[in-house]
């Protein structure tokens, strides 16, 4: 069968066969891989749930994991894919659902196809959770809005083409309203980009310094003064994503300290093995609940178990870390690389025990602080009363900062 | 979904079958009812009416095959009762007889004892009580406290649950043959109620001195069916834990967001909020942990998924259903520390859980042991 008109494929079935459509007409082995990820685009795999034209199929978002497993399967899935984390994750759900037609048939296709990476300028060295209170100013001048600030935390901004910003457009009224969101030009004049050392001795963010950087106003994603509504878009979209294939036991940090216990007899003491064994289990728990989110992924029925996740994922790994370097032992004073390296992912297994207890320092911070996601688990999923707020009606200029 | 993982979701007829129960719980097991019963006001701890109508929904039998009569359906279904029957902290014996005793005489094999005796454990009309004590882990050694001899049973088995208002009691002994599953009529043997830690779930030390009794089963297949009692029952008792875990939950939020103090809902603070965050985020993981043990609880007794779910569940739901416990009765504060307040009877279960089987620390050896994480130098 070739491809069946949309509508009448969209279940599980249809999908694969479309999949298998698209791996048939490129064969994996001798096709390039930007070549397969066009046709991918172009038959409607890239995300099911987008519009037809746009990368999708108008379908349920839950069968895009269906998608996933199928090309996974058939070896069709190009690796390297990292530097697009925040274009493909962050950029192109906000695009697609505020982006003018022309804003998303010039920006989603080659940020799917991988020929342009995005970073995300949001956080400033004074709005971190508070990611609302930010004061990168954007003021309008003519066809053009005139920007000047600070970001932080910038993911792939050395290497990005464009950048989703989020600015303050009116500092007379209350913080939440006075934001508006754009497609910055990382090229454009003005933008500075400096690597941000990190603890662990590398750079895998930076700082970006906006002065009198100028963007055309076609370039603004939704309306003036409707940014935070457009950044939420985005930040929903950070979650961690579920993949559609079944983690092993032993996955991720705890197999590399219990490949270190079962190494190391000389090692072992009742402590550490007490220690190892409570994480070991917990690691365990972590395991299956992701597979019961997924399984429920899988059924259309997702869970709010999803907001535990990253949660959890961030104190066990801390703690797996923490213990990795004491089995260490004398080993455990030592460390691989304090070179300034410039990472394009976050390769905890490919460096040392004490790169891993470093880097993970960050597991709780970054992405929204374990803080803060328990306010929204205990606010959200629970229900309990919101905090007392006492930035509400108060224009973002009278604010503390 | 993956063939290699075990289904951890709920089926469409196990949320029936949850909804029946907890409607019927609802109705007859309230809190404040299990708080008169534990104060002597409404007769004796067991609540053996409610048992009968809880026997009316087949919950007795649902790992029975029909031909025994029993629902034909599993440990996966009789794990959303045991939810249930944990979140209402209800004084029946569903453990003892249609978890421990039921699955000691599934994994007993060919026996017409153990068939008629399932059958009339389904139906309700006899419960059953495995005759070790409530805090024996699955890989304990056989017990050898009470021999067979020609004459009958004699010796003594110290913590039985559920055994109070058994009908007859399966007894592990050892005879000239070696090991054996024995049935006993309970009215034969003395059996001395404990003041107990948990409120609502009786123990008793029970004395057998020449007690008539007839073999079940003997030698290896003996040893097989109660260690697969134990482990199954392992599996489902942290089913009854997160049922625990639930109920101080969720009345903890339910409280949290009408108390006020200080001007504003409780629940609006933060410190007890990221409390019950961090309860919740342990309480959808002892879930998925306990579905897989509940989904792997049939197999048979030298299955390594089935032990190490088993062994799992219990290293890591013990603590959750305690902590959830505890935080309950913190963030109730005064009432929580009332005994007029239910959450005291959730506590004391949660504890007593905690040592039932198995401890976690126990469980975790045992789990090292199965994935080559020994303990010290080979």
């Amino acid at each position: 069968m070739t491809t069946a008109p949309a509508g009448a494929t969209i279940d599980a079935a249809g999908l694969r066969q479309r999949v298998a459509d698209v791996v048939a007409a490129h064969d994996p082995a001798t096709t390039d891989p930007a070549e397969l990820l066009a046709a991918r685009f172009d038959a409607g795999l890239a995300w099911v749930h987008f519009p037809e034209g746009e990368g999708g199929l108008g379908a349920p978002r839950a069968l895009q994991s269906v998608v996933d497993a199928e090309f996974e399967r058939l070896g069709a899935t190009p690796a390297g894919r990292e530097k697009l984390i925040i274009g493909l994750g962050m950029a192109a759900p906000t695009i697609l659902a505020f982006g003018t037609p022309e804003q998303r048939r010039r920006y989603l296709k080659p940020l799917y196809v991988g020929e342009e990476v995005w970073c995300q300028l949001f956080s400033e060295p004074g709005a971190g959770s508070d990611l609302a209170a930010l004061g990168t100013r954007a003021v309008r001048d003519g066809e053009e809005w005139v920007v000047d600030g600070q970001k932080v935390w910038t993911s792939l901004a050395h290497r990005a083409r464009w950048a989703i910003l989020v600015t303050r457009t009116d500092p007379d009224v209350p913080k939440h309203q006075g934001m508006t969101y754009f497609i910055c030009d990382m090229r454009a004049p003005g933008v500075e980009v400096r690597p941000l050392r990190q603890l662990t001795g590398e750079a895998e963010f930076n700082e970006v310094y906006l002065t009198d950087v100028r963007i055309p106003d076609s370039q603004r994603l939704g309306a003036v003064g409707e940014g935070w509504r457009v950044a939420q878009t985005t930040l929903m979209n950070e979650r961690v994503s579920i993949g559609g294939t079944a983690e092993p036991r032993e996955g991720g940090l705890i197999g590399i300290a219990a490949g270190i216990w079962r190494s190391r007899p000389e090692a072992r003491t009742p402590g550490l093995h007490d220690a190892l064994m409570r994480l070991w289990v917990e690691a365990e728990a972590a395991r299956l609940t992701k597979e019961r989110l997924r399984q429920q992924l899988a059924i259309g029925q997702p869970g709010p178990e999803g907001s535990a996740a990253k949660l959890a994922f961030a104190r066990l790994n801390q703690e797996i870390a923490g213990l990795e370097v004491e089995l260490l032992g004398a080993e455990g004073l030592t460390y691989d690389d304090w070179t300034l390296r410039r990472p394009e992912r976050v390769g905890m297994e490919a460096r040392g025990a004490g790169y891993r207890y470093l880097r993970s320092r960050g597991n709780s911070i970054e992405g929204g602080t374990s803080e803060i996601l328990r306010n929204i688990i205990a606010e959200r999923v629970l229900g309990l009363p919101g905090d007392i707020r006492v930035d509400k009606d108060v224009a973002w200029k009278d604010l503390p900062k | 979904m993956s063939t290699s993982e075990a289904d951890l979701l709920y089926s469409e007829v196990e949320e029936e079958l949850r909804a029946s129960v907890r409607a019927l719980l609802a109705d007859k097991c309230a809190p404040a009812g299990v708080l008169a019963r534990v104060d002597g006001e409404a007769g004796p701890l067991t609540d053996t009416a409610l048992w009968q109508d809880l026997c009316g929904l087949g919950v007795a039998g649902l790992p029975v095959p029909e031909a025994l009569g029993g629902a034909g359906a599993g440990w996966r279904e009789a794990a959303v009762v045991a939810e249930e029957l944990g979140r209402a902290v209800a004084p029946v014996p569903f453990l003892g007889s249609a978890v421990l005793s039921t699955a000691a005489l599934l994994a007993v094999g060919d026996s017409p004892t153990a068939a008629a005796t399932l059958g009339r454990m389904a139906s309700g009309e006899a419960t059953v009580a495995l005759a070790v004590p409530l805090s024996a882990p699955p890989g304990a050694a056989f017990p050898d406290t009470v021999r067979a001899a020609a004459d009958g049973l004699s010796g003594t088995v110290t913590k039985v649950a559920d055994a109070t208002t058994a009908d007859a009691l399966l007894v592990p002994a050892v005879g000239t043959d070696g090991p054996g599953l024995y049935l006993a009529d309970a009215s034969e043997a003395v059996r001395t109620p404990l003041v107990t830690l948990d409120l609502t779930r009786p123990l008793v030390d029970v004395g057998l001195d020449r007690t008539p009794a007839r073999p079940v089963v003997t030698g290896r297949a003996a040893e097989h069916a109660l260690r697969t009692a134990l482990r199954t029952g392992a599996a489902l008792l942290s089913a009854e834990q997160l049922g625990v875990a639930e109920w101080a939950l969720g009345t903890t939020v339910d409280y949290l967001k009408t108390r006020t103090q200080f001007g504003r809902p409780v629940g609006s603070f933060q410190a007890p909020k990221h409390r019950l965050a961090d309860l919740w985020v342990s309480v959808s993981q002892a879930r998925a942990v306990v579905r897989n043990a509940a989904s792997t609880a049939g197999a048979g007794a030298d299955d390594t998924e089935a032990e190490m779910a088993a062994a799992l569940a219990q290293a890591f739901v013990s603590g959750v259903a305690v902590t959830a416990a505890e935080e309950a009765v913190q963030l109730h504060g005064g009432i929580g520390f009332t005994w007029e307040h239910p959450a005291h009877l959730y506590l004391k279960r949660a504890k007593s859980d905690a040592i039932a089987l198995g401890t976690a620390d126990r469980h975790r050896s045992a789990l090292a042991g199965m994935v080559d994480l020994p303990a010290g130098a080979e």
